[in-house]
């Protein structure tokens, strides 16, 4: 028998939420890393770490969370924050907030 | 003919009209994978960086007590150490002794930290992945370190943190508490700031409140508020996500105008000659519709698992150098997957339902006029 177009689309359609399906349970067994984690606390719990390792470009952004508002312009008075990630990361909403 | 055998005969149609102009609708349908590529992987990628700060950052003090003198972060007396100790609630108070160094000979930033000992004797050190990666140094290496007074240190490299741990650690150079003092030339009796944790996690407001009463020259952050930052951080309504995000919203929106305010000469010719042959205004809108799930549907799917595979087996490769910005040091770590139902309803939701809306509104204008006047347009 010949194979219509819906034939092929059903098809592929029911692959693809077939493929979708598998990731979601890839993402359950692949979010289970018990020792990362373990490891990643530990290292925190000893030096009381308060960041995450994301920018270190500069002094300010590598704890952006113990910063204070004005950081990026205490280094002088026409010291203007050029950093890139000076961009991506928002003020900590405690140091916002009215 | 029963439902089910319709539609697929819909189908059917649907693809041989979209086949007929199938340039133009693979264009399309390269365009709209794009933009739900792009959609996801933001989602994803936010999502997952959200639940790695949490699950690293449980860990955290409850509390950090910063000193402030005129207006800046200052070293911070032992004797306050000895003042928090005495608040009801308080509990493992204690001294960090941390820093900044930055080496000019590749151009990075180091965070430096001592933990007591640390299991490290004087002159040896533990270092992260990206620092060793930055110095090309592993264990047994020397890693010169120019001290206060100019003179430089040499520490041997006793061990390389693990690269699983690179998220918290890709920046640390861990030395004894002795070495640290010599270093830095800081004074015995002070640290950088002072960690506590509170008995009752509700209670860290008010534990704040007494701090601040008690040592009127010091800033205590929250836990909570730790948190809270790198929730706000990444959150697709900030920061440069957001402008990410919106790019991609935005051509969207202009894809999906485009096909809104009109159809082609051919599609209305096509309209009308379906209209003539006897098929209603509801036929017509039903044949379109499936021409829009046809391609929303393969775009979504296809551009998901795109996004899927970027972010979490590719290590988000397109993501990443904005998040390295001009950093020499970052961590290079696999992100825990998570996609859930609700992130997959949110992203058909933003991009299929207005896809579709805006093809069916000229559809159904066009189809309840005139065959004839359509047709001689």
């Amino acid at each position: 028998m010949r194979k219509r177009y819906s034939d092929y689309f059903l098809a592929f359609i029911l692959l693809n939420a077939m493929l979708v399906g598998a990731l979601m349970m890839h993402a359950r067994v692949a979010a289970d890393r018990p020792g990362a984690v373990a490891e990643r606390q530990e290292i925190v719990r000893k030096f009381g770490l308060t960041d995450l390792c994301l920018f270190t470009e500069a002094r300010y952004t590598r704890n952006p969370a113990v910063s204070d508002i004005s950081t990026p312009f205490q280094d002088g008075p026409a010291s203007l924050d050029y950093f890139p990630s000076g961009s991506l990361f928002r003020p900590p909403p405690h140091l916002v907030k009215p | 003919m029963n439902s089910p055998g319709k539609s697929r005969f819909m189908i059917d149609l649907a693809i041989s009209s979209l086949l007929r102009r199938w340039k133009k609708n693979l264009g399309l349908l390269g365009v709209y994978t794009i933009i739900v590529f792009f959609l996801a992987s933001v989602m994803f990628f936010t999502q997952a960086m959200k639940n790695e700060a949490r699950t690293a950052l449980e860990e955290s003090p409850d509390v950090v007590v910063q000193k402030l003198t005129a207006g800046r972060h200052d070293h911070i007396p032992e004797a306050y150490i000895e003042q928090l100790r005495g608040l009801r609630g308080a509990s493992h108070v204690r001294g960090r002794l941390w820093g900044y160094y930055y080496d000019p000979s590749v151009g990075a930033n180091y965070t430096i930290a001592a933990a007591g000992n640390g299991g490290l004797t004087k002159g040896s050190a533990r270092i992260g992945t990206g620092v060793a990666r930055a110095l090309r140094a592993g264990p047994g290496d020397l890693v010169p370190l120019q001290a206060h007074d100019g003179a430089y240190s040499s520490f041997e490299v006793a061990e390389v943190f693990s690269s699983s741990s690179s998220l918290v650690s890709a920046d640390l150079i861990e030395i004894t508490e002795e070495d640290f003092r010599e270093l830095f030339k800081i004074p015995q009796g002070t640290y950088t700031d002072i960690i506590l944790n509170v008995r009752n996690p509700r209670e860290g407001a008010v534990i704040s409140d007494k701090i601040r009463r008690l040592l009127p020259d010091s800033r205590p952050v929250l836990k909570s508020e730790l948190l809270r930052t790198y929730e706000a951080a990444f959150d697709w309504r900030g920061g440069i996500l957001l402008v990410i995000f919106a790019g991609a919203v935005l051509a969207f929106i202009i894809f999906a105008w485009d096909k809104a305010t009109g159809l082609s000469m051919e599609e209305r010719k096509e309209i009308g000659i379906l209209k003539a042959v006897g098929w209603d205004t509801a036929e017509v809108i039903a044949l379109k519709s499936w021409e829009g799930i046809v391609i929303s549907l393969s775009a979504f799917l296809t551009g998901t698992i795109m996004a899927y595979v970027h972010v979490f087996m590719a290590s988000s490769a397109l993501l990443a150098p904005v998040l390295k910005g001009w950093a020499v040091i970052y961590p290079e770590f696999r992100m825990a997957p998570t996609i859930d139902f609700h992130q997959l309803a949110a992203l058909l939701f933003l991009t299929v339902v207005p896809y579709l809306t805006a093809m069916i509104v000229p559809v159904w204008l066009a189809s309840s006029s005139d065959p004839d006047s359509v047709m001689r347009l």
